[in-house]
């Protein structure tokens, strides 16, 4: 799961996008390794990947965020609901979920800085969960494109770390996830 | 279960619970963590074939059900015993055969701890099984069971692997036998698809140059007869893949037989030249469609699969259904209208006269020349397993096939050693028929330890070997594409194959002149008291033709050698 960097000309001729997916699964063992070969099979970068129990403990949800090109995406749908272990894989559009992720941000603010960084945090509804001499931790909730501009505002300061839960989502009125 | 019951170990609650979904035959090979499993099957009803390496076993399994229709079923110990499986298994998958696979594991409080002949068998077969299990309860071993027999034949049937660690084969099971399945994942049987049945109905009624194209699904769905309603009342030419053979009678006159690198050429001519082209059960693979830009161009295309995942994997499709090929074709066939195909027929058959599958007698023993008169001495009513390579390709031209389950060969994986163990495997499941192995002198090295086996049980089936003391496929795209520059397909040093066979206490026949062969393969085929192996001498440098260049098109059939150097392929293999 390494951090995807491609250019926009690559970009371009690959037409690679990221995709939401969400997959229900009986909460068996191994099925995550399955779901995983089918994606790294097709040659396609898991961005992110939350498993959690699902309402009934017998199942489990998983949402991967991936890059890779449209054709292949459904390609892998297709083999990942082969999966005797898996109930439904959905491909999600924007519009119809809500979607957020979770992250905690350690910065090296000193006092000089921490004013301009509580401004941020305040504008973004973070909060801070962890104060020392040199740095703080802010906790940060809201969709992936919020997170990221959090992120890029605060690099000036100097991230020490960064750990982000990856992308959950959930479909919006009587669909079903 | 009563109090006064015995307990059941789960070795012997697993034995049973294979006795209840019918196994007659596991083909296997002990070891130390597999004990408690062999235990029990000495008490046991199932006759257990001990083979004499584990590649043997799933060969035998694939072959016993490719033959009767009925899952096989592979025991085998943990570690190395388990690894040996692993090209069986993914013959088995590729090719979608119904296969149990059995492996004795290290005890649970010891998995992961490099523990002797441990091996990860579950994690190293995950690509290449259609569902896998390791039992961690000795409870779980009934509804494992059962849920096995279920996925590996049902849908589009593949291999199912059971790791089972030695406690819980040991470890009593109190389950009940016919535990209930828990496959809340597993798809039920879809419902007949009628509007893709409608669609496909009525692109199938505006063609006048239509051909079917019919695969192993077919064969599987027990299709044929469905399929002869439907080419008949079309009057629409068929032609079939490598592993389609028998679904379709390749003797009908609207057969122009198999298609493909190495299939006829007017299979291919008709490729190039129909206005639609219905694949019932095949997967538009690379052997029949190198190019998928240039494949059948300006075709309509229909697809019926019961795997949602092969429509649009490598074509997508005009009109098609997903689903059992026998159901779909049996509604079909009330929905099509009789076509005027006289011009389109006249055409093939115009192709048939000039290119015909040919070979000559004169100029040493030729390899198509033995094929061909197994074909016409046996009246093609045997059962036909080959290898893979050159012979396997001839036979496919010159054997053909009329029934289903009597042609069985890799496709997929193109699995060298797959023959003559697959034979055994037939053998068993159809004692009343004859089997007739057609193998090379390479693959056949890989797994003839199996002759003991077919001695020991005096199995009546026939190994003909077609020895060109070459890896002959390789030295002949070596010879057109590399500049004839031979690298590793020299099999200088073969065994006298007679005299092998001889040492295993089978009947050996040898041929080495064309004109022995109609007499030698009459007097093996009469000989009945065991298994008798035919060792052909063929002349080592041969090509088979027609072909179509890996990564190319039907447009670009060659039918014989050309005189100019050919480019090296692009497309796989």
């Amino acid at each position: 799961m390494e951090k995807v960097q491609t250019s926009a000309t690559e970009q371009k001729l690959t037409r690679r996008e990221m995709h939401t997916i969400s997959v229900f699964v009986a909460n068996k063992p191994g099925v995550l390794v399955r779901i995983a070969l089918v994606f790294a099979r097709r040659g396609f970068n898991v961005d992110s990947l939350v498993v959690s129990p699902a309402l009934d403990g017998h199942y489990s949800r998983m949402t991967i965020t991936a890059l890779g090109d449209r054709e292949t995406l459904i390609q892998i749908i297709k083999q990942v609901g082969k999966l005797v272990d898996v109930i439904r894989v959905t491909e999600h559009i924007e519009q119809a979920v809500v979607e957020k992720e979770f992250a905690l941000i350690k910065v090296a603010a000193d006092a000089a800085k921490r004013a301009e960084v509580m401004l941020l945090v305040d504008h973004f509804k973070a909060q801070t969960v962890d104060f020392t001499e040199d740095s703080l931790i802010i906790q940060v909730t809201g969709n992936t494109e919020k997170l990221d501009s959090f992120i890029s505002l605060l690099e000036k300061y100097g991230i020490i770390e960064i750990v982000r839960t990856g992308k959950v989502l959930m479909a919006r009125g009587k669909e079903k996830t | 279960m009563s109090g006064t019951e015995k307990t059941r170990t789960g070795a012997e609650a697993l034995v049973q619970c294979l006795e209840n979904h019918g196994v007659e035959y596991i083909f296997g090979l002990s070891g130390g963590a597999a004990i408690p499993i062999f235990d029990a099957l000495v008490d046991s009803k199932i006759k257990l074939i001990l083979v004499r390496h584990e590649q043997g076993a799933t060969h035998m399994a694939d072959g016993y059900a490719r033959a009767t229709g009925r899952p096989g079923v592979v025991l085998v110990t943990s570690g190395p015993g388990a690894t040996n499986t692993v090209t069986g298994i993914m013959t088995a998958k590729m090719d979608s055969v119904p296969m149990i696979v059995l492996t004795g594991q290290t005890p649970t409080f010891v998995l992961g701890k490099d523990a002797f002949q441990e091996a990860d068998i579950l994690g190293i077969t995950l690509p290449i099984v259609k569902h896998s299990y390791l039992v961690k309860q000795s409870n779980d071993i009934p509804r494992i069971v059962n849920e096995a027999f279920h996925i590996t034949n049902t849908g589009r049937p593949g291999p199912v692997l059971i790791d089972l660690p030695k406690d819980i084969t040991s470890g009593v099971c109190t389950a009940a036998l016919d535990s209930p399945m828990d496959l809340p994942g597993y798809p039920e049987e879809a419902k007949l698809d009628q509007a893709g049945i409608l669609k496909m109905a009525e692109l199938l009624n505006q063609s006048q140059r239509p051909l079917l194209l019919i695969g192993h699904g077919a064969v599987i769905a027990r299709a044929g007869k469905a399929v002869v309603k439907l080419a008949e009342k079309l009057n629409s030419p068929v032609t079939n893949t490598l592993l389609g053979k028998g679904a379709f009678p390749e003797t009908h006159c609207l057969s122009v037989g198999m298609l493909g690198m190495h299939g006829t050429a007017y299979a291919n001519k008709a490729l190039t030249r129909c206005d639609l082209i219905f694949s019932i059960g095949s997967r538009w693979d690379d052997r029949i469609n190198g190019d998928t830009k240039k494949f059948c161009v300006g075709a309509k295309r229909l697809h019926v699969d019961i795997d949602p995942a092969e429509i649009g994997k490598i074509l997508s499709p005009d009109a098609y259904a997903i689903g059992d090929a026998r159901k779909i074709i049996e509604e079909l066939v009330k929905h099509v209208k009789p076509l005027d195909t006289k011009d389109w027929i006249k055409e093939l058959n115009g192709y048939k006269k000039k290119y015909p599958l040919k070979y000559k007698k004169q100029g040493g023993l030729k390899a198509q020349h033995v094929i061909d008169e197994m074909y016409k001495v046996t009246k093609g009513k045997v059962i036909v397993t080959t290898d893979v390579g050159q012979h396997q390709m001839w036979a496919a031209q010159f054997f053909l096939i009329d029934e289903p389950d009597t042609w069985l060969t890799s496709g997929g994986a193109g699995t060298m050693g797959y023959g003559f163990p697959a034979a055994i495997g037939a053998q068993f499941g159809c004692p009343d028929k004859t089997v007739v192995a057609i193998v090379g002198d390479g693959g056949f090295q890989m797994t003839l330890s199996e002759l003991a086996t077919a001695v020991i049980h005096k199995l009546h089936l026939k190994v003909l070997i077609i020895d060109n003391k070459y890896l002959g496929m390789v030295r002949q795209w070596q010879e057109l594409f590399f500049d004839n520059r031979l690298s590793g397909v020299d099999l200088k040093g073969n065994p006298d194959f007679v005299k092998l066979a001889e040492a295993y206490g089978a009947k050996a026949f040898r041929i080495k002149r064309s004109a022995d062969v109609r007499k030698v393969l009459t007097k093996a085929m009469e000989y009945n008291d065991g298994p008798c192996v035919i060792h052909a001498e063929v002349i080592k440098e041969d090509n088979v033709f027609p072909m179509i260049p890996a990564g190319k098109s039907a447009y670009d059939m060659i039918i014989e050698k050309p005189k100019k150097r050919m480019e090296k392929p692009t497309g796989s293999t």
